[in-house]
């Protein structure tokens, strides 16, 4: 246990077609939400961190004077290191109260600021000239060598987003409710071969925010406390074609095990799960990277239903990056379902969900970031 | 050169070399003369044990077919669906590259099948390395770097 808990968590008032915000008023919306979640205002916020937006301007926008800011920035999963760096500076006295907040344009791009990558950096030079158009090309690129040496077939991998659309099925906030078939998926437009549409996360405008304290002030806020356990991150490449192995992501293992470890718990402890998929092979990786599986079994534990409503390890319940929203960095609104589900007031509520864990990526199988919450301190 | 769309690569001091190579049609590996690995891309430095006392090489050129993707939507450097692919070299390291002289499809395209280094140009002064399957040669010739 870090003695940190999350008091205010919430998304933007609206999800998925947003064009009458900027990005930066989506972190504003979402910011101004958990801060009524928790029954605060600005004035009583001193640490702040965001991504996509740098912290000075959402700290000037919002009216926040930080004794801490964190402006770490390594894709979708930069949220879980804010929620870790967070835990830190709460720990060691450096704040007391931290606001993180996300928000992006990705459908609309009001207000975006683009990632692009330089000619001169090692990506530009030896990926770019390539013809990559984007992550349908890029993040896909490990999984054929992934279907080969553990046998994984083409309908395992679309079952990812089957089930996936089932748990969406409960989510009136989600963007795509009608639930589909394996043949559904296969039928889709292929993007990239073995990629059809429907194994590709949705692109949608969004935000959320969390705010963060000492455990010892929970009873001073309206709402349950969500306890952080334990906390983990790390980063491999910038370039996919230069992963250690293409059938495993090392900062998902190293991030995973380390907050695992962090928070005292195994895998029988674990009730609810988020792996952030921003295409259906991420769940496979990530059940395998973390343990839940031993190394090519993942599909198979997925095809027989256990991530599924009414198995043994209800993974990415709010329909996920493929059917919930996915704005581009997704990894908020991962630890947004891992809190509603600590709290019990999930849309699809697991029952008995007294630990999540929630693991993020960053970049291409770039970063990662392990969050373990639960409802007691343990 | 007559599809001059694709994006090109800008040559830092840390890897000039290797362009400089591909220019003249050698495939450039970077080895490290304390530990003895062998890494890419290109850095004044090794990777695995921090020494700076490296040496460059020229590569066979031979790798295999490690992973693809094969993109459907148009790009105006390619005709068609087109793979990015993944290979490993000969040497260890794995690269990013396009397969040519072969059908983009997955019946074409089989992992692991054995490749070698083709050399285009894409500018004045960038060739690009990219890769063909291996063509059936006689037992015993070595003349693979032979591209043209
Ligand atoms: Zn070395």
């Amino acid at each position: 246990m870090t003695g940190v808990v999350v008091v205010g968590a919430a998304e933007t008032t609206e999800l998925g077609k947003i064009p009458h915000l900027s990005q930066q008023q989506l972190h504003a919306d979402a910011a101004l939400n958990a801060m009524a979640d928790a029954g605060l205002t600005a004035k009583d916020i001193d640490g702040i961190a965001t991504a996509g937006e740098r912290p000075t301007d959402l700290a000037y926008y919002l009216g926040i004077t930080p004794t801490w800011v964190d402006g770490t920035s390594v894709g979708g999963c930069s949220f879980m290191l804010h929620v870790r760096h967070a835990v830190a500076a709460i720990a060691s006295g450096q704040c007391t109260t931290v606001l993180i907040t996300h928000g992006e344009s990705g459908r609309s791009g009001v207000g975006r600021s683009g990632y692009p990558r330089a000619p001169a950096s090692l990506a530009g030079q030896f990926e770019v000239p390539f013809g990559p158009m984007g992550p349908p090309t890029m993040f896909t690129l490990p999984v054929l060598r992934y279907m080969k040496d553990y046998g994984m077939t083409h309908e395992q991998l679309a079952m990812v987003a089957v089930v996936q659309r089932e748990w969406a099925s409960m989510n009136p906030r989600a963007s795509f409710q009608d639930e589909i078939s394996v043949a559904d998926v296969l039928n889709s437009k292929m993007i990239a071969y073995p990629f059809h549409l429907l194994e590709c996360c949705l692109v949608t405008d969004g935000g959320g925010a969390l705010i963060l304290t000492k455990a010892d002030r929970a009873a001073d806020f309206p709402q349950p406390p969500v306890h952080i356990l334990g906390t983990g991150e790390s980063v491999e490449t910038p370039m996919i074609s230069q992963m250690d192995d293409l059938t495993s992501s090392r900062a998902f293992k190293v991030a995973g095990s380390f907050a695992m470890h962090d928070a005292g718990i195994t895998h029988a402890d674990v009730d609810h799960l988020m792996v952030y998929d921003a295409f259906a092979h991420l769940p496979i990786y990530g059940l395998e990277d973390l343990g839940f599986c031993k190394k090519g079994e993942a599909a198979d534990f997925i095809w027989e239903q256990n991530t599924a409503p009414g198995g043994s390890l209800p993974m990415n319940t709010n329909g996920g990056g493929l059917s919930y929203m996915h704005s581009g960095m997704y990894g908020m609104y991962a630890l947004q379902e891992s809190v509603r589900q600590i709290r019990g007031n999930a849309p699809a509520q697991v029952k008995d969900a007294n630990v999540s864990l929630c693991l993020g990526v960053g970049g291409m199988f770039g970063a990662s970031g392990c969050i373990v919450f639960g409802k007691e301190s343990k | 050169m007559d599809k001059p769309t694709r994006n090109l690569p800008q040559p830092t001091p840390e890897t000039q070399h290797f362009w400089d190579g591909t220019q003249a049609e050698q495939l450039l590996l970077q080895r490290c003369t304390k530990c003895t690995h062998t890494y890419f891309p290109p850095r004044p430095f090794c990777p695995s044990c921090s020494s700076r006392s490296v040496e460059v090489y020229a590569a066979s050129g031979r790798a295999t077919l490690a992973s693809y993707v094969i993109n459907q939507r148009p790009h105006p450097a390619f005709d068609g669906p087109y793979a990015i692919a993944l290979v490993d070299l000969e040497e260890g390291p794995r690269m990013m590259t396009n397969i040519v002289e072969c059908e983009q499809t997955p019946e074409a395209l089989q992992l692991d099948m054995p490749l070698e280094v083709r050399f285009e140009q894409v500018s004045e002064d960038i060739k690009l390395p990219l890769f063909a399957p291996t063509r059936v040669a006689p037992a015993g010739d070595a003349s693979v770097g032979e591209t043209k």
